[in-house]
């Protein structure tokens, strides 16, 4: 246990990345330890959902400079395959839907490459269906839902809970939620929210990106970032998260502005 | 190895002295009817020649029949029928023990290979040889009514070499459990034969059926098979109709089925296409009676040099008819797809419901596919609509795949699996669903 505390999770350093040559993500630093719950707070098009990406692998961002180590390793050649199976989960912004392919039948086939890459065997079709509807019963999805294809036509609601499900069945080292809390009503956050309680485990942290102060009235963070302009302009404790329910973003927005200071 | 050509004027000529050969031996045994019928289209040949793709033949515009008119086939195939074990036909058959099995070898019944137990309810499936032998009245009423060789040269061509093939009848309110499996087979060797196999499925009124039409090639070699069907759906008949096509590679594969349908009457298609060189299939239907309905689906997996073009046109002639199309295909190395429907929609046929979807996954840069909507309205209240799609493995759907884990290559045959188990499901009987999906998933594997 000393050990694992000894380092970060996560270690970002001045992360750079662009899309369509567009610069988003402008150095952004982080440090995530072993059983925290970090909120990264900001406005739309702040560059949230890019950090998020980049941190999964997307090949649709293009990082230009800065490093990203998980668990000390080299974490940004990695594969978007290579990082899930080291235990980083992100939790969409917006779930995929994927006609044809069976929710249960694709989850298999994930925790199968998982584990597979730790030297374990397959898991049994019965014994996985068993635990997947066990896990769906906790944030209360219908099990028919888990016999259809990926996302399709399900709700806003469903898909949201759906990630949940699925960072159930990973127990990821790491969870990056992204907007996990958009469009849902008070019961739907509520059950997301308890979810991730839930899941919470001293070895692993989580990171939940959002607009709104709202979700964390119920999952309570150790640590709140202001994400503003592509990097983190503010961090603090619980309470920033009532400041910016408070003051809005526009004060920190101004500081954004402001060239940065000269080190 | 350099193959003898001729020229399409040269061909025709060869069709005509078969033609006139055939007459002089043997087929004057035939009724009466069959050879007028014979005459009347070698007659329509003669005039109409091969189709081209001169600017303004609309019908063929994509695909270039040269190749089939100028090879340099054997015309006339011995009626001794090639000498077949067991083991050969069984690769292109899927564990239907029980179901009713007519196997052809180029366009010729073989007793020997085919299984017909007895059927309840009046079923008949025998060889379009014997029917006509017998002077089956029902043969008389159908055989030629349907199938227009009055413009297509092909339809032309099969009618005027009518000699076997398949006939199903399904009496008035017969429900027929087990699926018919016509079977035909092609050899080829030295010498690159043309089969014109003909198939005549009359579904009497209220009457339930399925049936299997499959065609095999049975070595690597090249032959030219031209199909003609003509199905008739009585009033508020059921009728399920699958085609399996798995050609030889060089093989040319060209098709009519016309499909009549009357009051009530349903009709749904899965036609698969899985080898052949040149393959070209018209499938027409007339929606000939107040509240008909059919559903077509259609699966085409194609790679290397490939060609494969479904034209489907849906007559709406009557009001309260339904259509619903959904072609998918999947083409790899230098494949080319072609997908023509044509919706028509008459005068006085009010409230018709037509929709049609073509999509297409490109797996490499040199493959095409050309997707062709055509709608004629002549009544207002209808609801018609088309989609088509195609393009490339959706990104975000790879990325969402791997963030769980899945490696890219995975990933991929997931995705693309997906694509055509859609259309695959829509048939439901086992074990010809598996078996459908067998050989999609092992032609995927080698693209």
């Amino acid at each position: 246990m000393g050990e694992t505390k000894s380092s970060p999770l996560l270690e970002v350093r001045d992360l750079r990345a662009s899309v369509g040559g567009v610069e988003i993500l402008k150095g952004v630093n982080l440090q995530v330890w072993p059983g925290e719950l970090h909120a990264i707070m900001g406005p739309n098009g702040s560059g949230k959902s890019t950090l998020a990406n980049v941190l999964a692998g997307n090949p649709a961002f293009v990082v230009t400079a800065g490093e990203a180590l998980f668990q000390g390793e080299n974490f940004l050649i990695m594969r978007p395959e290579e990082r899930a199976r080291r235990g980083f989960f992100l939790s969409f912004q917006h779930p995929i839907e994927i006609p044809g392919v069976r929710l249960d039948n694709f989850l298999r086939s994930g925790m199968n490459a998982v584990r597979k890459s730790r030297g374990l065997g397959s898991v049994d079709v019965l014994q996985f269906n068993r635990m997947l509807r066990e896990k769906a019963q906790a944030v209360e999805i219908d099990a028919t839902l888990l016999a259809r294809a990926v996302n399709e036509g399900f709700s806003g609601g469903e898909k949201k809970r759906m990630e949940i499900l699925q960072m159930a069945v990973f127990e990821p080292m790491l969870a990056v939620l992204d907007e996990p809390d958009s469009g849902l009503d008070v019961d739907a956050l509520r059950i997301v929210a308890e979810g991730i309680n839930r899941l919470r485990r001293s070895e692993s942290a989580t990171i939940v990106i959002t607009h709104y102060q709202r979700i964390l009235n119920y999952v309570v963070p150790d640590k709140v970032r202001v994400f503003v302009g592509g990097r983190i302009v503010q961090s603090g404790g619980k309470e920033l998260a009532l400041e910016v329910e408070a003051h809005g973003y526009d004060r920190f927005e101004e500081a954004a502005k402001a060239p940065p200071a000269s080190v | 190895m350099a193959r003898q050509t001729v020229t399409p004027e040269a061909q025709k000529e060869r069709y005509l002295r078969a033609f006139d050969s055939l007459e002089l031996n043997g087929a004057t045994q035939d009724p009466s009817w069959v050879r007028a019928l014979r005459k009347a289209a070698i007659a329509r040949f003669k005039e109409l020649g091969f189709p081209t793709t001169r600017r303004g033949n609309e019908e063929w515009k994509y695909t270039d029949v040269r190749p089939v008119a100028e090879a340099a086939f054997q015309i006339l195939v011995p009626s001794a029928p090639a000498r077949l074990g067991a083991s050969e036909v069984e690769r292109f058959t899927f564990g239907e023990a029980g179901w009713p099995r007519l196997v052809f070898v180029d366009g010729v019944y073989i007793g020997g290979l085919s299984s017909v137990p007895a059927l309840s309810g009046g079923v008949r499936v025998l060889s379009l040889a014997k029917a006509m032998a017998m002077q089956d009245g029902l043969v008389e009423q159908h055989l030629g009514r349907y199938a227009d060789y009055e413009s297509n040269a092909f339809t032309a061509l099969n009618t005027a070499f009518i000699h076997d093939g398949a006939f199903v009848h399904i009496p008035d309110g017969a429900i027929l459990g087990e699926p018919i499996h016509l079977l035909f087979l092609y050899t080829a060797g030295d010498q690159e034969p043309v089969s014109h196999p003909r198939v005549l499925i009359v579904a009497g009124e209220r009457s339930q059926a399925t049936v299997v039409e499959s065609h095999g090639g049975l070595s690597e070699g090249r032959y030219f098979a031209n199909v003609v069907s003509e199905i008739v759906v009585g009033a508020g008949a059921t009728l399920r109709y699958r085609k399996v096509q798995r050609q030889s590679d060089p093989a040319f594969h060209i098709t009519t089925t016309q499909v009549a349908l009357d009051r009530d009457g349903t009709f749904s298609s899965m036609n698969v296409d899985i080898g052949g060189g040149l393959v070209r299939n018209n499938l027409n239907l007339l929606m000939g009676g107040e509240g008909c309905s059919c559903t077509l689906d259609g699966v085409y997996l194609i790679t290397g040099a490939q060609h494969v073009d479904n034209q489907v046109i849906i007559d709406h002639a009557k009001p309260y008819t339904t259509s619903r199309e959904l072609y998918k295909g999947i083409l790899g190395g230098r494949a080319r797809s072609v997908f023509h429907g044509s919706i028509i929609v008459r005068k006085d046929a009010r409230k018709v419901n037509a929709y049609q979807v073509d999509k297409n996954l490109l797996l490499s840069n040199e493959a095409e596919a050309d997707t062709k909507p055509a709608f004629w309205i002549y009544c207002d209240d209808v609801k018609c609509g088309h989609g088509a799609a195609c393009g490339q493995l959706d990104e975000k759907m790879l990325f969402y795949l791997r963030s769980r884990g899945i490696d890219e290559e995975e990933a991929r045959k997931i995705l693309i699996r997906a694509f055509v188990t859609e259309v695959i499901d829509s048939v439901k009987d086992e074990p010809l669903h598996a078996y459908i999906d067998e050989l999609a998933m092992a032609k995927l594997q080698s693209m």
